[in-house]
């Protein structure tokens, strides 16, 4: 039996105001510890605001979402940074590094505002995740000294430093070339098989293959669900309402 | 807390020029309120300094506050008196002697008798009313500074010359007297006597350079009228502001009026309160204002780092401990601008110090007086501070509230 580690049921994000309109219409989605998931759809479908909820950094209308097993929803937003910090990292499509600080010092920052590692460990590990991103010899670059592609490993590499359970990326290698493209997914890869657990939106159907499972999402709602080598576990003829809350 | 002062030192570092301009801002409004603060509190000090030097700190008169308890009063307690005169039948202060001693017993300070009249002073056609103080030349150092305040002669020269006297010298001017010179004295009586112009001595105090004439004590019971009365005792602290306290007591001990120098300046003292409170009040708004330019500089980093800002939120740090960054940058532009502020300040005070202003009324040069206080120093830089840090603290908790995903998606 595998461990789960994130289990969303029932989530809906609504925006109310002068346009109403629900992001996140109903889903319900377990995602086992060190697999590897690919959210696909077409644009505006709410894979970005899926992927926050499921990331803790957006509150749900409705719905629950478990990480490891400990319910979110009743919790605070400083308490929700708290577990953002420890249990989730990010990488979004802008590396978001900060501009002044070179990437080892941005790959320091999450451990830094942890405080619980002693300076020393916390560089050796920072030099550590940066080396097995082959940045190694870019540690003490700033971020507009770097390439795209390298900028986003470092954001990787950030996003790994409190050894989170989650790792939540949205569109990583959207402005990158093919080889950082690969590269950066190759990096994925290799951190879901050492058991972390990776939730990544692409619109790379090609990359999107090479995930241990595929959610398309339409509208808000979870319209398809294929596991790797093909099988597809929900049929988009069946009407949305109508999906088993597995 | 290391992460956030070295993120914050980081933002105020590499933006240098607006750095600069925030502390000049800062230090200019320390610097010119520190300035302002020595000026006005010197001259008050100036002032204060030379109203206590120049009067007595506690004067006893040979009257009473109110009209005393009637005997039938006094008998029954249903009759109340009213409409009685409150004069008592003979001038003077009972047994002076005996109440002085008892003074000095307790009083930290001195006391001296005098008898005070007015009179006018009649010479060549000018008639201008004065004040007649008889003094006691062995005791008047003990309370008054009227010794060092001479310009010409001696407070001993009272007894030399035939019915001395030693008027101001803005008076001697008004008369066209000098020492030496004879003037006729004219008192409420008709009694008149020619004295002889012993000295002069100016205590800068224009009103009473021009009335205040004193004597010994004989010639001025003379012009009363009243033989061998003392009808004021003079007393001199050695903290004149103890004088109020002081003079509370004696009053109570001797039932004659004591009036410190304060009541008798009450109004002068009272328009230094209003004085005060425009000058405070230009400065708290120079503060103020001094602290919008940290309150700019804050602005446009917290508006230029919204996404570092985002990111450091959507990475779980807290909102406070985010906000705290550009406090802290605040307080940087701040504690350094002080500090350069405290430096302008002083200089500003030294140079103010070195300027000498002509005075017409006196006829002196002296310089502007500034009071050097470390209170200054530290009270300023304190709200200086505070400023600061309320010009801060607005937008920084503006921009950190943004929730990350606003920004996230917005750059995405
Ligand atoms: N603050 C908001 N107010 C109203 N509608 C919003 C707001 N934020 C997002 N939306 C809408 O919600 C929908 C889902 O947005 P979302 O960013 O999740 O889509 P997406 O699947 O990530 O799209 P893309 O592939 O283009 O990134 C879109 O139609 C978007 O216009
Ligand atoms: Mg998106």
């Amino acid at each position: 039996m595998t461990e789960v580690a994130l289990q969303a049921v029932d989530l809906v994000r609504r925006i109310e105001g002068d346009v109403s309109h629900t992001l996140v219409n109903g889903i319900d989605l377990a995602v086992n510890k060190g697999e590897f998931v690919a959210i696909t759809g077409p644009s505006g479908s709410g894979k970005s605001s899926l992927l926050y909820l499921l990331g803790l950094l957006d509150a749900p209308s409705e719905g629950e979402i478990m990480i490891c097993g400990q319910p979110t929803s009743k919790l605070s937003e400083s308490e929700r940074a708290d577990v953002r910090l420890t249990k989730c990292g990010f990488v979004f499509q802008f590396h978001f590094l900060l501009p002044e600080f070179t990437s080892l010092d941005n790959v320091l920052l999450p451990m830094r505002a942890a405080g619980v590692m002693a300076e020393g460990a916390m560089r050796e590990r920072g030099l550590a995740l940066l080396g097995s991103l082959g940045l190694a010899e870019h540690a003490n670059k700033r971020p507009n000294q770097l390439s795209g592609g390298q900028r986003q490993r470092v954001a990787i590499a950030r996003a790994l430093a409190n050894r989170p359970e989650i790792i939540v990326a949205d569109e990583p290698t959207g402005a990158l070339d093919t080889k950082s493209t690969e590269q950066v997914f190759s990096i994925l890869r290799d951190i879901a098989d050492n058991g972390q657990t990776v939730i990544v939106v692409t619109h790379d159907p090609a990359l999107a293959a090479r995930a241990d499972r595929r959610v398309h999402i339409v509208d808000g709602k979870i319209a398809e669900i294929t596991e790797r080598g093909g099988a597809e576990l929900v049929s988009p003829s069946i009407a949305p309402c109508e999906i088993s809350h597995a | 807390m290391k992460l956030i002062f070295n993120i914050a030192w980081t933002h105020v570092s590499t933006r240098v020029r607006q750095t600069l301009v925030g502390m000049a801002g800062v230090s200019m409004g320390v610097g010119f309120t520190i300035m302002m603060a020595g000026l006005m509190q010197g001259s008050q000090l100036d002032f204060l300094r030379q109203l206590v030097d120049t009067m007595p700190h506690i004067t006893i008169e040979d009257e009473r506050r109110s009209v005393p308890t009637q005997p039938a009063e006094q008998e029954y307690g249903a009759v109340q008196m009213a409409d009685i005169a409150n004069v008592s039948k003979r001038p003077g202060i009972k047994y002076p002697e005996t109440v002085m001693n008892s003074l000095r017993s307790w009083i930290p300070g001195d006391v001296a008798p005098s008898a005070k009249t007015t009179a006018i002073i009649n010479h060549g056609g000018a008639r201008i009313g004065i004040t007649l103080t008889g003094i006691d030349p062995r005791r008047e150092v003990q309370v008054s500074k009227l010794a060092s305040q001479m310009r010409e002669g001696k407070i001993d020269d009272l007894s030399r010359a035939p019915n001395g006297i030693i008027m101001g010298e803005a008076l001697a001017e008004k008369l066209g007297v000098k020492a030496g010179d004879t003037v006729l004295l004219i008192g409420g009586q008709g009694i008149q006597l020619n004295s002889t112009v012993a000295g002069l001595y100016r205590s800068g105090m224009k009103r009473v350079d021009e009335s205040q004439i004193y004597s010994l004590m004989g010639p001025a019971q003379v012009m009363m009228g009243q033989n061998g009365v003392v009808n004021q005792l003079r007393l001199r602290l050695n903290d004149p502001m103890l004088a109020q306290k002081v003079a509370a007591q004696v009053e109570a001990q001797t039932g004659y009026k004591s009036v410190s120098w304060q009541e008798a300046n009450a109004d002068l003292l009272s328009s230094f309160t209003v004085r005060d409170f425009i000058v405070l009040t230009v400065m708290g708004a120079m503060l103020l204002t001094s602290s919008f330019a940290t309150y700019n500089i804050i602005s446009t980093i917290t508006h230029e780092k919204r996404q570092d800002i985002a990111i450091m939120k959507s990475l779980g740090m807290r909102e406070y401990a985010v906000r705290r960054i550009f406090i802290i940058e605040a307080a940087i532009i701040g504690i350094v601008g002080i500090l350069f502020g405290w430096v302008l300040g002083y200089l500003l005070c030294y140079g103010w110090s070195k300027i000498t202003i002509f005075s017409p009324l006196t006829g002196t040069t002296t310089p502007i007086s500034i009071h050097y206080s470390a209170m200054h120093y530290v009270v300023v830089g304190a709200i200086s501070l505070l400023c600061c840090a309320g010009a801060a603290y607005f937008p920084a908790r503006k921009a950190t509230r943004v929730h990350p995903v606003e920004i996230i998606r917005g750059a995405s």
